[in-house]
């Protein structure tokens, strides 16, 4: 409710409106969408519609974020059925209205617009997503030295900032839940293309798998969705390629010379 | 659950065994569940359903080619009906739209390529453009060279 002792921020000439789904596991069985109408501002984006609405409107709205800048991946939302950070997305170009807010999709929802990401919290460890050494030399006194040109040779999938937008819009993950899915493979792809990594056989018996890259079928709309440039989707036909390369040569080729 | 009940023996709350088996720890969650008809809804998932929809088409042509050879095989008589058959009108249409889309098939596919493959050039990595490029002039010439044994080469 309106909080008539404060005085509202300055008033805008115009406003829109937000049609945000409301999702209460104590009340509701499904979820429901509810208006507001806030100020609409050249520089505001959909997360400070969200943040009008939870200070000024309805302080029981939940939802996630922190950065407000593309770089925490917290607020990623359906944003009027595709999914986006709402700190970079912005309310004008939504204009007239209305804005649909919804939770990203193929998650289940814990409340309002805040989903359950544990899935991918449990996939993501399993291609080691880390610098692995064979040769178990500690971290003291040890210099890996890499060429510009080696960095550029994983760098964009470093970029990921795990804000699962490629997961919503992964119809696979939405059909088959154990798919890996784009971003823990493009991560796994972001290790085995470091020059200072030597962990790719060991990261193969998890993504030459039916659950790994071969769930996939080239949507591409995980590429499509990501805010940073990543390309899941080109990491995982790139890996596709690798993985048939060496089942191939291990059919045809002598043990030697794999 | 189990456990859980173990866990905290003094529990006032009388909960049915439904109630429990969802967790009292933690509330809820909404799934959604996904409609049968998910692909229609977006235009990049309808091209993709129909992309992998072509390669059923792909198969007719497959068979199509080998009830040809078998007709072949069979002498003059069972070729000419082989022709007679392939071009009733209804054969023609389902060949018209098994064209189309096979030639979806191939683009799509040809496309798909530079994402898969990574090509360096004294120590430069190729373009993407360059490589489906690539591919699709290898698409021209050797459709080129069929169409030139098919059509040119007769007696």
């Amino acid at each position: 409710m309106p909080d008539t002792e404060r005085s509202l921020p300055e008033r805008a000439d115009s406003t829109i409106t937000m049609q945000v789904a409301r999702y209460r596991p104590d009340a509701d069985s499904a979820p429901t969408m509810q208006e507001y109408v806030v100020p609409m501002r050249e520089e505001w984006a959909v997360l400070d519609g969200l943040n009008y609405i939870k200070d000024w409107l309805d302080g029981t709205l939940s939802f996630r974020w922190s950065c407000r800048m593309g770089i925490c991946g917290s607020c990623g939302m359906t944003v009027n059925g595709d999914p986006a950070l709402t700190c970079g997305t912005f309310l004008t170009d939504y204009a007239p209205g209305p804005v649909r807010v919804e939770p990203l999709a193929n998650f289940p929802v814990i409340r309002d617009l805040v989903v359950d990401i544990d899935d991918f919290l449990r996939k993501l460890p399993a291609v080691q997503p880390w610098l692995v050494r064979d040769d178990e030399q500690g971290v003291d006194g040890v210099e890996f030295l890499q060429t510009p040109a080696e960095m550029d040779e994983y760098k964009q999938y470093s970029m990921c900032i795990n804000c699962m937008l490629c997961y919503a819009a992964c119809p696979v993950y939405g059909l088959e839940p154990d798919f890996l899915g784009p971003a823990a493979i493009a991560l796994a792809q972001r290790y085995n293309l470091d020059s200072r990594d030597q962990g790719a056989h060991r990261r193969m018996d998890v993504l030459a798998t039916a659950e790994g890259v071969w769930a996939c079928t080239y949507v591409g709309e995980c590429t499509t969705a990501c805010p940073k440039g990543v390309d899941p989707a080109g990491a995982i036909q790139r890996y596709k390629l690798t993985a048939a390369t060496r089942t191939l040569r291990s059919l045809l080729l002598p043990r030697g010379s794999r | 659950m189990s456990e859980l009940a173990n866990a905290s023996p003094n529990r006032r709350e009388v909960s049915t065994p439904g109630e429990r088996a969802s967790g009292p720890a933690r509330p809820r969650t909404y799934r959604p569940r996904i409609s049968r008809l998910w692909w229609v809804h977006r235009r990049s998932y309808l091209l993709f359903a129909l992309r992998e929809l072509s390669s059923l088409f792909v198969a007719w042509f497959v068979v199509y080619l080998l009830l040809l050879v078998a007709a072949v095989h069979g002498g003059s008589g069972s070729y000419h009906a082989f022709l007679e058959w392939g071009s009733s009108p209804w054969l023609l249409v389902v060949n018209v739209v098994a064209l189309a889309f096979v030639v979806l098939h191939a683009i799509t596919w040809f496309n798909l390529a530079p994402q898969a493959m990574v090509i360096r050039l004294r120590g430069r990595r190729v373009p993407s453009r360059m490589v489906a490029a690539g591919h699709f002039a290898a698409w021209v010439v050797v459709s080129a060279v069929v169409a030139w044994i098919v059509l040119g080469a007769g007696p």
